[in-house]
């Protein structure tokens, strides 16, 4: 593997009009990201303070219905997720190094793996659409003793199916911009995009991993100690 | 003015004084602020205006002292003003031991209301002139609001929970009820009056009209009908919890919590019992939810008030 | 001098426009296909401009229907489900296609790169974007109307919105959602533009207080926006699949809606009112001819409507049935709120002193704005107070005083800046006296269209309602006149404006002879703004006092 890529032969990238110099321009897009991010935790926090709620409320009820998450899927689940975030800040490094073919194949493996995650999540929620685990007028869990547990594991569900949902419609975002990149990758700016790009869609991706750093222990390993 | 038209609706309940003179005292406040800054606009406008010949030298910029002075006054009158509403706001929802309820089902698009004794009404509602009343209300459907400007009371009617206000008809009359929270196509219609009595006639009032049982009468029936009595009399052979004065008394609950048993607790054990389960007994009670309207609760929830021989209204 | 000579004084043409090295942005390429295609931040602002405008005529139109039929006490104009959708398209055009809009995505877009010295903003694709989101909002808002409209409020409570209504409510709802990701992407914008982009020499501390305002909204959109998406999901999710979230028949919780929308609907008020205010801040100085009052007072205060204002959202929950407990917190903090915006009032008062004032068609709407401003938050102390609010709450009275803020304050403030960044933003001047006239129409219409609403309101009468006890009527009819008056007050500025774009006389860079990098660049700007880079070296304001 060459250090520099024929291809790219060191295209400068494109300084944009309203920037005065590229290191305000690449600070500018970062601190864009983050300021993204953070309305990101808007959508989110309201769900997971949502479980919290839940959870202080009918703890009995949560740890059943928790109990009813495939943990062995999603624990695989947590692995592709996490290795794809590997991928991820490899092709970032490669793209700082110009890299820009090497990038290209490290984005297109962190797609590949967030397509993996998103197969998995789609059986599991097969999987539990048939054990009846679907809030609404079907919801029926076997092991629910009486109508207000059965409620508050509806509610789990909710939250369930809620976060997983808005994470694989990020996740799903996530991937169609790792493919495109991976494809504009091929050509040099200003026809494709900078190799800060890469850095910028690598803050994304990671921030999606973090969400389900958090949504797997909350979702999957509840009151699943000990068993 | 068209004639009917009060700026001021009458004053017919005890707080309705109170609260018209904390408007009038906010009005003042307000309307001197409100004065003098325009006195200081147009003067300022005036003296100020380009080409007159007004001092302008030394023109300031900030001043700390007045900042700190508009902003530490404002604020020491707020609160004073924030105190006298929170106070005469408590006041709506502690009731006096003598209050008498009062219970309502609000539904698209008419008012309903109960008596203890039994008496019904629809779109209207009688009360007794001097004595502290308890609205206990419910919606079978969406979101209404009971609302009196005679009064100046007004209380959503929230669907699948209890709401609660108190006050206490001072004259006696007819007076407006309006529904204040958007509730479907006719919600303009969903008028109705409350008519206010002195105490003697009212008591004739409610004794006439339709014979029926009173509410807790009906209540001990239909607590039979359900199959309530088979677990929760003395001597079954189910072991459930003894209902009697239950209204008022603390209960501990299986997860360790405590709380004072109170209308919304009956009704939520009637159709969520698996949520307050009560320390020291098992999750088995059914729930009937959708098997009992919401008069027949408020009417089993009277019969355990009554149950433990308990007079005071509360 | 005369009035007429003392307001001509100010318009300074004298200079002739100088030799233009770029062309004007309004004159570049000219296709049709290079404005849909622009990243000029200014294209964007007059797209903005054009759009909304129709928006605000839309949604002005089911006023006028409204204030016709309660001029007869009878339903009788319309029936009431008509007049219950009329009601709800009035408030949902207004608040989410006109006002929240308005001021940052018309005068922000134009002005904030001009204010701090920048060419555009940080990311001008993401801002075009942000406009054609709001086309799709706007365009699913249309089609929910036209479709046969919604009728739950703008409020869209639950369970009626979620289990009860049988109209369009879940495309209302998709509109909205639309609509809230065009705000985001302009707070987002405003708020890296800010940080990052500022002209040598302009400090945090040199900014116009328009630029704070600005920041300050952006903010809040970036920050509760988001908390709105999620909760009209919520509400699509029950209605489509009958999940129980909010209606109590499946077990949720109608007030878990209630504190959900209003925990956004409360900082959106914040963001309909913030940016008003910073067009205030500019037009007053420029116009009394001497910096702002307590210029660091101003910028905190601005900082402290934003982040206080988060946390007041119960209030408008007093009476429905959430802890009492909870009622006295909240209004605890809304007394606070009304600290800083008091604050702001006594500054734009001491503003006046000592200045040299010229009553110009934008000073007279920044004057209006104070004065009708100031009439609204003083009514919300009322509405504050709790035991006052269990009687005014869901009636005419809180109608009156979000109207005052609304109308009174926000519009009058949009139209103040519309004609003094006029000759910036088109490069003609249009007509003073027409200014002046439609001003004062305007202010006289707002008048008595809202104020008879108060005494309405405590005298009992309730909120959507479609048919009234005939004792109300007087009030009513005032009420509808005023609004016949407003109605031509709005409709002059249309003609005069429109007008003045093919008749108006060319505008020289400053006209006004006002401070602020905007003015120090040709009007209409060229496309990359400033020909040089600006460089700040002085206080914001500074303007000298003048002579006799």
């Amino acid at each position: 593997m060459s250090a520099h890529d024929a291809t790219a032969a060191s295209a400068p990238p494109v300084l944009e009009p309203q920037f005065g110099s590229h290191a305000q321009q690449d600070f500018a897009r970062s601190f864009g990201m983050w300021v993204f991010l953070a309305s990101e935790l808007l959508f989110f926090g309201p769900l997971l303070l949502g479980y919290l709620v839940l959870r202080m409320h009918h703890p009995e009820a949560t740890g059943m219905a928790s109990r009813h998450t495939d943990m062995l899927l999603g624990t695989i689940n947590t692995a592709v997720l996490l290795t794809s975030s590997l991928l991820m800040a490899l092709a970032g490094h490669a793209a700082q190094a110009d890299e820009r073919r090497r990038a290209a194949r490290l984005l297109l493996a962190t797609a590949l793996l967030g397509i993996a995650f998103l197969a998995i999540k789609g059986y599991e929620w097969h999987q539990e659409f048939g054990e009846h685990l679907f809030p609404g007028a079907g919801f029926r869990p076997d092991d629910a003793r009486d109508a207000g547990t059965a409620h508050a594991m509806e509610l789990f569900f909710l939250l369930y199916f809620a976060a997983t949902a808005l994470h694989a419609l990020h996740l799903a975002i996530g991937v169609a911009a790792a493919l495109w990149l991976a494809r504009g990758l091929r050509r040099a700016p200003p026809r494709g995009p900078g190799n800060e790009t890469v850095e910028l869609a690598g803050l994304y991706w990671h921030f999606v991993d973090v969400v389900w750093i958090f949504l797997y222990p909350v979702l999957y390993l509840t009151a699943r100690s000990g068993g | 003015m068209s004639p009917g038209f009060h700026l001021l609706p009458a004053d017919a309940a005890q707080s309705a004084t109170r609260l018209d003179s904390l408007a009038l005292c906010l009005l003042l406040l307000t309307g001197a602020v409100a004065v003098t800054l325009l006195a200081l606009m147009i003067f300022f406008s005036v003296r100020y205006r380009a080409g007159s010949n007004a001092d302008r030298t030394h023109v300031p910029k900030k001043g700390l002292p007045v900042e700190i002075a508009w902003t530490v006054i404002p604020l020491l009158l707020f609160l004073g003003i924030y105190v006298w509403g929170a106070v005469d706001y408590a006041a709506l929802y502690q009731a006096p031991p003598n209050a008498m309820p009062v219970f309502v089902v609000a539904k698209q698009w008419m008012w309903e209301a109960e008596h203890r004794n039994g008496r019904r009404e629809k779109g209207q509602l009688h009360l007794p002139l001097g004595r502290p009343v308890r609205m206990v209300m419910t919606s079978q459907d969406v979101i209404h609001s009971f609302f009196v400007p005679d009064f100046r009371v007004k209380q959503d009617v929230v669907p699948g929970r209890y709401t609660s206000i108190v006050f206490t008809p001072s004259r006696t009359g007819e007076y407006r009820l309006y529904c204040a929270e958007f509730c479907g196509t006719e919600h303009a219609m969903m008028l109705g009056k409350v008519i206010v009595m002195p105490p003697a006639e009212f008591a004739r009032w409610l004794d006439e009209g339709p014979r029926q049982p009173g509410m807790a009468a009906r209540g001990y029936a239909l607590y039979r009908r359900y199959g309530c009595s088979g677990c929760h009399d003395a001597g079954s052979s189910v072991h459930a919890p003894d209902l009697t004065g239950l209204l008022g008394r603390r209960v501990h609950l299986a997860d360790g919590r405590e709380l004072t048993a109170d209308e919304p607790y009956v009704r939520d054990s009637i159709l969520v019992p698996g949520k307050d389960v009560v320390a020291g007994y098992a999750p088995i009670m059914p729930s009937f939810a959708g098997q009992i309207g919401e008069e027949d609760i408020l009417a089993i929830i009277e019969y355990i008030r009554e149950s433990g021989h308990d007079e005071r209204a509360k | 001098m005369t009035s007429a000579q003392n307001d001509a004084a100010i318009v300074d043409d004298s200079a002739a426009p100088p030799e233009r090295e770029e062309p004007g942005y309004l004159t570049g390429r000219y296709r049709l296909r290079d404005w849909l295609t622009t990243r000029d931040h200014k294209r964007i602002a007059v797209l903005y401009a054009v759009s909304i405008t129709f928006f605000f005529f839309l949604g002005g139109v089911a006023a006028a229907l409204i204030r016709l039929e309660l001029a007869t006490p009878q339903g009788d104009l319309v029936s009431d489900d008509t007049y219950n959708k009329l009601f709800t398209a009035h408030g949902v055009i207004m608040v989410w296609l006109f006002l929240i809009p308005s001021i940052p995505s018309v005068l922000g877009n134009f002005l904030m790169p001009l204010m701090i010295g920048a060419r555009d903003l940080a990311f001008p694709r993401l801002n075009l974007a942000s406009w054609y989101l709001y086309m799709l909002g706007g365009a699913i808002v249309l089609w929910a109307l036209l479709a046969g409209g919604v009728d739950t409020g703008w409020t869209f409570y639950t369970p009626f919105s979620s289990m009860f209504s049988n109209s369009h409510v879940v495309a209302a709802l998709a509109g909205v959602l639309v609509l809230g990701f065009s705000s985001i992407l302009t707070g987002l914008n405003f708020i890296v533009s800010v940080h990052t982009l500022r002209a040598p020499g302009m400090g945090w501390f040199r900014l116009p207080l328009f630029v704070w305002a600005n920041y300050a909204t952006a903010l809040i959109l970036v920050l509760a926006t988001p908390v709105l998406a999620m909760t009209l999901v919520l509400v699509a999710i029950e209605r489509l699949f009958q999940v129980g979230i909010f209606d109590p028949a499946l077990g949720g919780d109608p007030l878990l809606f209630q504190h959900l929308f209003w925990f956004y609907s409360h900082p959106a008020v914040y963001v309909m009112v913030l940016p008003a205010m910073g067009v205030a801040s500019e037009i007053i100085p420029c116009f009394a001819r001497r910096p702002v009052f307590g210029y660091r007072f101003m910028a905190y205060a601005i900082l402290a409507i934003a982040v206080i204002g988060f946390l007041v959202w119960g209030h408008h929950m007093f009476v429905s049935g959430q802890s009492m407990y909870a009622g006295m917190v909240f209004s605890l903090l809304s007394f606070l709120v009304a600290i800083p915006s008091a604050i702001k009032v006594f500054n734009w008062t001491a503003t006046l002193y000592k200045g040299s004032i010229h009553f110009s068609a934008p000073m007279l709407y920044a004057l209006g704005f104070v004065g009708l401003f100031t009439v609204g938050g003083l009514t919300g102390l009322f509405l504050a107070a709790l035991a006052l609010d269990v009687h005014l709450s869901d009636t005419y009275f809180v109608v009156a005083h979000f109207h005052y803020i609304m109308v009174g304050g926000s519009v009058m403030a949009y139209l103040g800046g519309i004609h003094f960044w006029w000759p910036k933003v088109t490069g003609r001047m249009y007509s003073e006296t027409w200014g002046k006239i439609a001003a004062l129409v305007i202010f006289a219409g707002f008048n008595l269209t809202f104020f008879p609403q108060y005494l309405l309101g405590y005298a009992g009468m309730p909120r959507r309602y479609h048919s009234y006890p005939e004792e109300f009527q007087l009030l009513h009819v005032l009420s509808s006149a005023g609004a016949v008056t407003l109605a031509i007050g709005y409709l002059m500025p249309l003609g005069y404006l429109a007008w003045s774009l093919l008749h108006g006389p060319r505008a020289s860079a400053n006209p006004w002879r006002a401070t602020g990098l905007e003015w120090q660049t040709e009007s209409p700007p060229p496309e990359h703004n400033f020909t040089r880079p600006p460089v700040v070296v002085r206080e914001p304001y500074a303007y000298t006092p003048e002579e006799p």
